[in-house]
């Protein structure tokens, strides 16, 4: 009952937000802020993460190989495939909803028990709309080049690695990366990025603006905002994998 | 002027508000005073919709606020600033964007004229050379200063201040309490405030409410405080080492 209400609550949330803005000028440039915040603070994070993803996977799939009589190429489409399928899209999201998501529900929450949105609602503002619109557009635009940017450092990660630890040759990893290529697999992967970007901004968007105390308060939305980021992100990787794979 | 009439608010089994009526009067400071729990803070929040009361009428110079639809609210708000207890300013932007901000949300004025007028409204309320400070960066007395500045951007007809002195050392409180007077004398604007400070009121008040749990125990000018009969009121005076 209580999850029926909390949904209930999101939805009506969603309607204010999505609303026209009070000035295009100032949302346009709202959205630029939002946009090279989150990128510019993320992809330090991002790149290391995807590059060791990268890099581990191919030497656990070296592992596997050994002793086979499976061509050391087929390494390269493995990583390749795991990595733009799942890796990238998947791990990249559930960490920017852990750096990304408490940053916008902390933001908002705080805002609140300052009465910052108090003071923009007395103005005349939209204020769901005025203080996350331009976020989940943001997001929306900016997570899905990160997660394109996961994909490539990971191949790179997976192709160091294996020359490093002798698995497999730069142009034998590369060879596994061109054979039997499926573009869809691409089409897929920013289907869930976009649709990932969405759940951790809006609903922390969301979490940060039913904040109602103080700073313990603001500390639970935060917490609130990544674990149900979280939730949706594996919940949806599950539906859209079910949907669009099969 | 604002009149309030009949307003009722509750909150699940806790009447706060019981057929609350009062008028507050332009180009005056109209006081709102009484206990901690009193309903002062739900009936401004009430008056400037923030909370919606179940029964009654709040009226801006003949717009009856609750009857409105949603444009026509907007209207309204565009013609109300407000001084938060704790200024609520916008972390993320400057002194100077604060101010500017509803200037750029609601006018068609150039940068240029945004600039003039943000100096202007700075200057008002004596501050200057903190244009780009961030509000993290600056006093509370500076603060609340950069907060009226904020209100009164857009020549508002209706101010109101929640605790304007709270956690001010008294000579910064007597400033801004002449700013408030002044401003008010000066753009003629109904002006409410909500304190417990007594010294602001017989400093600056020109129509004072008193209530007491959710009823108006007593209204009128400050001069007729002393000589009040009313028990609660009196009571409230002496607290306050009045």
């Amino acid at each position: 009952m209580k999850f029926l209400q909390n949904f209930g609550e999101y939805i009506l949330f969603l309607k204010a937000v999505f609303t026209k803005p009070e000035k295009l000028k100032i949302f346009r440039q709202q959205i630029i802020t939002e946009s090279y915040n989150i990128g510019n603070s993320s992809y330090g994070i991002i790149a290391l993460i995807s590059t060791f993803i990268g890099a581990v996977s191919t030497i656990q799939i070296g592992y596997q190989f050994e002793g086979s009589l499976l061509p050391d190429y087929l390494i390269g489409r493995i990583v390749r495939d795991s990595n733009i399928l799942e890796f990238a899209p998947t791990i990249t999201a559930l960490v920017l909803g852990g750096k990304v998501g408490s940053s916008i529900a902390s933001e908002i929450g705080t805002m609140k028990v300052t009465e910052q949105i108090d003071a923009l609602e007395i103005m005349g503002i939209n204020a769901a709309s005025h203080t996350s619109f331009a976020k989940i557009i943001g997001g929306v635009i900016t997570i899905p080049m990160l997660v394109l940017y996961a994909m490539i450092l990971s191949l790179v990660g997976g192709a160091v690695s294996g020359w490093l630890s002798g698995i497999i040759s730069v142009e034998g990893f590369v060879k596994g990366l061109r054979t039997g290529f499926v573009g869809y697999n691409v089409v897929f992967a920013m289907t869930k990025a976009y649709t990932f970007s969405f759940i951790i901004t809006s609903i922390s968007a969301f979490q940060g603006f039913r904040t109602v105390g103080g700073a313990l308060e603001v500390g639970e939305s935060s917490t609130n905002a990544v674990v149900y980021s979280c939730i949706g992100i594996i919940f949806f990787d599950f539906i859209l994998s079910q949907l669009m794979l099969f | 002027m604002i009149i309030v009439e009949n307003v009722n608010k509750t909150f699940g089994n806790k009447h706060v508000l019981k057929d609350f009526s009062a008028k507050f009067y332009k180009g005056k400071c109209n006081f709102i005073i009484g206990a901690s729990g009193g309903g002062k803070s739900v009936l401004m929040k009430c008056m400037v919709g923030l909370i919606t009361p179940e029964t009654g009428s709040i009226t801006f110079d003949d717009r009856d606020f609750l009857k409105l639809n949603y444009k026509e609210k907007i209207n309204v708000r565009k013609d109300i600033g407000m001084l938060f207890q704790n200024t609520a300013l916008f972390d993320s932007l400057s002194v100077e964007e604060n101010v500017a901000f509803p200037l750029r949300m609601f006018t068609t004025f150039t940068e240029e004229e945004i600039s003039d007028r943000v100096n202007f409204c700075l200057s008002r309320v004596n501050l200057i050379n903190l244009n780009k400070f961030a509000p993290s960066n600056i006093s509370g007395g500076q603060k609340k200063r950069v907060g009226i500045a904020r209100a009164i951007a857009l020549n508002p007809k209706y101010l109101f201040c929640d605790e304007p002195n709270s956690g001010l050392d008294p000579l910064t409180s007597r400033l801004i309490d002449e700013l408030i007077k002044d401003i008010t004398i000066e753009y003629q604007i109904t002006t409410i405030i909500n304190t417990h400070d007594m010294k602001s009121l017989f400093v600056m008040g020109d129509n004072i409410v008193f209530i007491h749990q959710g009823n108006k125990w007593w209204e009128g000018e400050k001069e007729g405080i002393r000589s009040s009969a009313n028990n609660e009121l009196l009571a409230f005076m002496e607290a306050s080492e009045f």
